[in-house]
């Protein structure tokens, strides 16, 4: 068991044949990943990466020929939300959206959007989703992880493949690992992720990646409190960062008062979740 | 982006929200002149990009055209927080019964703008909800409605306005609501809003933050960007696709992830050193950004030693080696570096790099111990 995908995930691309959804669909399928399609408005009817995946003009399209239910998006910033309106409207059950730099205002629109029809979003600004050993939706470099037993849920990218590495390193795999994305509008957030660990057979410890901004953190801690019963190891980034100032996520950001490490830390410690000081020393703490 | 007081009450006012009569002035003259036209009794304004003007002096009124000359010199000469006025606004002086606060801000949690007002505004609305959360009103809005009207009248019965008063608080809400969501704003504030002798409500000051993802579609709020406000490097950093702020410490820091990057300032205080900056070159690690980016770090003269932490995944480390290698040729001068790359091919880019005499890591502890021991050696 896994969370969100397994193999049986079937892919459509948006984007596909763009220079990134060329060279992450080749990257996906490398993996194992069942890409079943590619949506590029105006190419439909070509096929790409050596004749093996079709692509079409429009989600819908593409879902009706191969039942694709899982849509991961590597489309420009500026039509990207209109890439996650149409895989909704098409009802992908699953949307992945990897692009950076969504302009907040139509992320708030795309995310009501998804919502009030029952879909569940990860990302955007994201690297993704990746099951061990069965498929990689996103761009998460498979190489470094172990099938295994430990859930991740993250809000960064390269922060996470250093976390998967230190684990895969000392012999502990993964079952799923979450890249929900650094903007302050997302999909799936800490919530949902241990909501689904919780309940996942495979997942028997998890790790939460945070960092400065928001209070994601705070609420996980309070679900962690009532809902938890799998040991949650965390790291937070940016103890060191100065307040008003953005760190490069749109969302890491303290704002007045509320945001900062020390607070997540606190809130997280409270409730028995341990921290690491570094992200090499989480596997230490997961033993 | 921020944007200046002048900047914001202008779109406030192409918005329907009356603002004072008033003019920007970079010189004594103009702002003379432009209380000269006013009448006299004005308002002088230093338009800087920080809070706290009024504490800090930045705000005076003055009752003749020559007193406002006087008093613009001041505030032209002056500096807060750090940053130079080169600007100051000058605004017809109202007088004042009572002052609201009133603005659109972005609620994480509930992915949606919200409305905020209190009664008691010109204040620090932070505060006011920290002391005394019963004085304000918040109105959560849909992203597909908008602000509409009834609640934007609810608010004004909600804060206790007088009746003759809820007509003109309603337009300037939808107002206000309006220059947020066309200018693709994450903050759009009035405070204070006042309501004059006269019984006129009037936005005295106004403050807007723009989302800098939205910024391709705005091309002319991109024009009134004050690139006096910020650093030349933070300038340079945007014209390369880095994301850079710049620190206080010794140790500069070149990484790829905004998250690890600031994982790797942590680990360097933990370590007893200090972060000289935030700097993530994102994806790939081209020898032109990497270059870009040690230019970057080195313009800081407190930077005594440069940790690079690149987490390659699928990128090849061999390539990075030779990026970094190119980009070396240009630096402006000799500053110890420790490189770490993981990912693909990592012995053979710790390899290129080991033989230019580059000090290499294998994990991010090792690196950041280094890199502080070089910068304190």
């Amino acid at each position: 068991m896994s969370i969100l995908v397994n193999k049986n995930t079937k892919v459509v691309v948006q984007g596909i044949t763009g220079r990134e959804g060329l060279f992450h669909t080749a990257q996906m399928l490398e993996y194992g990943t069942r890409v079943v399609a590619g949506v590029r408005p105006g190419k439909g009817g070509e096929w790409v990466i050596e004749g093996k995946v079709p692509v079409f003009d429009t989600v819908s399209g593409a879902l009706e020929a191969t039942g694709a239910n899982c849509a991961v998006i590597f489309v420009p910033a500026r039509s990207a939300a209109d890439a996650i309106l149409e895989a909704g409207e098409a009802g992908i059950p699953l949307i992945v959206c990897i692009s950076e730099g969504i302009p907040v205002q139509d992320m708030m629109r795309a995310r009501l959007f998804l919502d009030q029809r029952g879909l569940k979003l990860v990302g955007p600004n994201c690297p993704g989703l990746l099951t061990p050993g069965e498929t990689k939706v996103g761009i998460i470099p498979g190489h470094i992880a172990r099938p295994g037993n430990v859930g991740i849920v993250s809000r960064s990218g390269t922060l996470t493949y250093e976390v998967i590495h230190a684990l895969s390193e000392q012999g502990m795999g993964q079952s799923t690992c979450v890249g929900m994305g650094g903007d302050p509008v997302h999909g799936i957030g800490f919530l949902e992720a241990l909501e689904l660990f919780e309940g996942d057979p495979q997942t028997d410890k998890v790790v939460l990646i945070g960092e400065i901004g928001g209070n994601d953190e705070e609420k996980a801690a309070e679900f962690i409190a009532d809902h938890m019963t799998k040991p949650v190891v965390a790291f937070i980034a940016g103890r060191t960062a100065p307040a008003g100032k953005r760190m490069g996520h749109a969302g890491a950001i303290i704002e007045g008062s509320s945001g900062s490490a020390a607070d997540k830390t606190r809130a997280l410690e409270s409730v028995g979740v341990r921290i690491a000081a570094y992200p090499e020393e989480i596997p230490a703490l997961l033993a | 982006m921020k944007l200046h007081e002048y900047q914001s009450k202008q779109i406030f006012a192409d918005n329907g929200v009356p603002i004072p009569k008033g003019r920007v002035a970079a010189t004594a003259a103009a702002a003379k002149e432009i209380a000269e036209e006013l009448g006299g009794r004005v308002v002088i304004k230093a338009q800087v990009l920080v809070g706290g003007r009024g504490k800090a002096g930045g705000i005076r009124l003055v009752r003749s055209p020559s007193e406002a000359e006087e008093v613009a010199t001041q505030l032209l000469s002056m500096q807060i927080k750090g940053l130079s006025v080169r600007r100051v606004l000058v605004d017809e002086a109202a007088s004042i019964r009572t002052e609201i606060y009133l603005g659109i801000i972005n609620d994480r949690q509930a992915r949606r703008p919200v409305l905020v007002s209190s009664g008691e505004g010109g204040i620090d609305i932070e505060e006011v909800a920290r002391t005394s959360p019963e004085k304000i009103v918040r109105v959560a809005i849909d992203p597909f409605l908008g602000l509409r009207e009834y609640q934007s009248r609810g608010v004004a019965a909600r804060i206790g306005l007088d009746r003759e008063l809820w007509k003109a608080f309603t337009q300037i809400g939808l107002g206000l609501y309006g220059a947020y969501s066309r200018s693709d704003a994450t903050l759009a504030e009035i405070n204070p809003l006042v309501i004059t002798q006269e019984g006129k409500l009037l936005a005295l000051d106004g403050k807007m933050l723009i989302d800098d993802n939205a910024m391709f579609r705005h091309p002319d709020l991109a024009e009134l960007r004050d690139m006096d406000e910020e650093l030349p490097e933070e300038t340079e950093a945007r014209k390369y696709g880095l994301s850079y702020v710049k620190l206080d410490g010794q140790v500069g820091c070149m990484v790829n992830g905004a998250g690890l990057a600031m994982a790797t300032m942590d680990i360097i205080r933990s370590c007893g050193g200090n972060p000289a900056n935030f700097l993530d070159i994102g994806g790939g690690a081209s020898s032109e950004k990497v270059a870009a980016a040690l230019r970057i770090i080195l313009a800081d003269e407190n930077v005594r030693a440069v940790l690079l932490n690149i987490f390659g995944g699928i990128t090849r480390c061999d390539e990075v080696a030779h990026g970094i290698l190119n980009a070396l040729q240009g630096v402006p001068r000799p500053v110890p570096m420790v490189a770490r790359l993981v990912g693909t091919n990592e012995e053979e880019g710790r390899r290129i790099l080991s033989s230019a005499k580059m000090e290499t890591a294998l994990t991010l502890l090792e690196a950041a111990r280094k890199a502080v021991a070089l910068a304190q050696g």
